[in-house]
């Protein structure tokens, strides 16, 4: 992990109409570093990741993205989107689109390659994830573990410099977590920089080197996984993590 | 516990015969109980009642030839067919002039032709969209003359069922891309162009298209300036496409709502711009969702070039009323007139409802697990 800098938030904040989403938010993420941001729900996890490739706006303060200050410049906005890769609970694969055509499609109406090379990309892309064997079928065909697994291939195809998990394992059956996770964990030691928010904390103790916890909008707690699990500073924390730990 | 079993398959013999045959699937599906054996024994009954009556009129006592005599004779029993063999050039080209009917002939012919082509999925390519140009070109030249030693043949005079391709064809064509358009204005987070939107498809919906028309052929040449002509066929065919726009527009409206906020936010995760998200994520997903009601709309529009008859233009309909109207002889054999133009517009409608239904079935390969 280098020391460079590649996502500052400083003092961001964030409305829903009245409702005070983001409040000050302070955050910097070194290059290759692997965040896991956890919290209770409507905590303001996801929000704050969605900033980052501005799927959300923030109304206050600065945040930086490789370099670029997000603003409401639209080629800035897409040229982050190409560098800032992005799995979603849900999959968000598109149902109309093959698998490879999923995955080609960024690379080419994006990243402007030719068709041949896109496709070699994205089966490579598939190979790593271990389900090449699929890249014909449509995503409603698979298992969920299979989209999600997509998702993630899909994601990679642009060779983002960070990737941004929400939630990924959150709509999974318990037996296709597993096979998630063990991508995700690959991923990790691929020195790729990563902001997962979820609530396995298994994941969190073995691949995170920075432990986030989120309440009411605001950063609590940031510490790294030994830290913050077996010495959490704020009640706050010790009491959230009494309750998904202890079951 | 105990002794391993052993699997012994049990052998397949015939299905009973109470299960099979015709009589089993008469008695399971119109006899099942006494409500369906009533409900059959009435529908059987109406069809005894009326059918025959129906080919009586129709075929018995039919007059198939041209002869004004004997359809005058068979009057109120059976049916008159010579009207249509009698006029049906006036029926087909209005009143273009009759020596030169083979040129809106040829042009229909050409458009029938390139329509259906269209349809057809191997033949989907660029060469598609030129071959529409040339055949639009040669549709024109075809029909309005004097080019090529074509004596010029005036708008006015165009009709019947080159008329009424011509304008639900391309009403249909302008239609849907402006459609789209406006459905995707009215989504848009810029104010202005959504309220355009919005005004443009409530005042259009509002009103009805006789309305539409009248102000397209009486009223727009008004607030002309003196001296500016406008053709009264284009005038009436921008009005027919703004009008089948307005009601598409919500049609596809509705396809957009239907797609999850996740797909968009997967687009442009992925630095699609707003463009690129709409041709290929959203457009593609919304627009297949909304195939029937885009072909009942589309069908719509093809029967509704018929109102184009209250601006003096003769469609199809329109060249009916001019071709039986004028003519004491025949006037009265208008009913059998209306079968023909029922049976023409019919067969471009079931072939339209057929078609989007083969679209919907290529469509849904990748819903299918």
């Amino acid at each position: 992990m280098s020391e460079e800098i590649i996502i500052s938030f400083e003092k961001v904040n964030k409305w829903y109409g009245q409702f005070h989403v983001l409040r000050d938010i302070d955050l910097s993420v070194r290059k290759g570093e692997r965040i896991v941001i956890c919290g209770p729900s409507g905590s303001g996890k996801s929000t704050m990741i969605r900033c980052i490739n501005r799927l959300e706006e923030h109304q206050e303060g600065v945040l930086k993205v490789d370099g670029v200050e997000l603003s409401d410049d639209v080629k800035a906005i897409e040229a982050i989107r190409k560098n800032v890769g992005m799995v979603f609970q849900q999959f968000n694969l598109f149902p109309h689109l093959t698998v490879l055509e999923n995955l080609t499609l960024a690379p080419m109406w994006v990243g402007k390659i030719p068709k041949k090379e896109a496709e070699e990309r994205a089966m490579a892309q598939l190979n790593r994830v271990r389900i090449a064997e699929q890249a014909m079928k449509y995503p409603l065909q698979l298992s969920g573990g299979q989209q999600q697994r997509v998702a993630i291939a899909r994601a990679l195809c642009l060779t983002p410099k960070i990737m941004l998990f929400d939630e990924p394992t959150s709509a999974l059956d318990p037996e296709m977590i597993k096979e998630v996770l063990d991508v995700m964990i690959e991923l990790a030691n691929l020195g790729i920089t990563m902001l997962c928010v979820t609530h396995e904390m298994g994941f969190a103790k073995s691949v995170a080197d920075r432990v986030i916890f989120m309440d009411q909008g605001q950063i609590i707690e940031q510490n790294t996984p030994h830290e913050f699990f077996n010495n959490p500073k704020s009640d706050r924390t010790r009491d959230f993590l009494s309750k998904i730990l202890n079951h | 516990m105990g002794a391993a079993q052993t699997f012994t398959p049990i052998a397949s013999r015939p299905a009973p015969e109470k299960l099979t045959g015709t009589l089993a699937w008469l008695r399971r599906n119109l006899f099942a109980d006494w409500t369906s054996s009533i409900a059959t024994l009435a529908i059987v009954g109406l069809f005894a009642w009326v059918l025959p009556g129906i080919v009586e009129w129709g075929l018995v006592h039919a007059v198939f030839r041209p002869d004004n005599e004997a359809c005058r004779e068979v009057a109120g029993t059976g049916a008159c067919w010579g009207v249509i063999a009698e006029k049906y050039r006036l029926i087909i080209f209005g009143r273009y002039p009759f020596e030169q009917q083979w040129r809106p002939l040829i042009a229909t012919l050409l458009m029938v032709t390139l329509l259906v082509a269209s349809c057809t999925r191997p033949l989907w390519s660029k060469w598609l969209i030129v071959a529409w140009v040339v055949v639009l070109v040669v549709f024109f030249v075809l029909m309005r003359g004097g080019l090529f030693g074509l004596t010029p043949v005036e708008t006015s005079r165009w009709g019947g069922l080159p008329l009424t391709m011509m304008l639900s064809t391309l009403g249909i064509a302008c239609a849907f891309p402006l459609a789209i358009l406006v459905a995707l204005g009215r989504r848009s987070h810029l104010p202005a162009i959504r309220s355009l939107c919005i005004v443009y498809v409530e005042l259009i919906r509002g009103v009805p298209l006789i309305s539409v028309l009248f102000m397209a052929s009486f009223m727009f040449p008004l607030f002309m300036p003196q001296g500016t002509q406008i053709d009264v066929l284009l005038r009436v065919f921008v009005g027919i496409t703004l009008f089948a726009a307005a009601y598409l527009a919500e049609v596809v409206r509705g396809g957009l709502q239907a797609i999850p906020k996740g797909q968009v936010e997967a687009a442009a995760s992925l630095g699609l711009s707003y463009w690129q998200t709409q041709r290929k994520i959203v457009l593609p997903q919304a627009l297949r969702l909304v195939v029937p009601s885009i072909m009942n709309s589309f069908i719509s529009t093809f029967k509704d070039t018929s109102l184009v008859t209250i601006v003096s233009l003769y469609d199809l309909t329109g060249s009916l009323a001019l071709a039986l109207g004028g003519d004491a002889n025949w006037r009265q054999f208008y009913l059998e007139g209306y079968f023909f133009i029922a049976a023409i517009y019919w067969v471009g409608c079931f072939a339209m409802s057929r078609y989007s239904q083969w679209i919907e079935r290529q469509l849904n390969v990748s819903n299918t697990r």
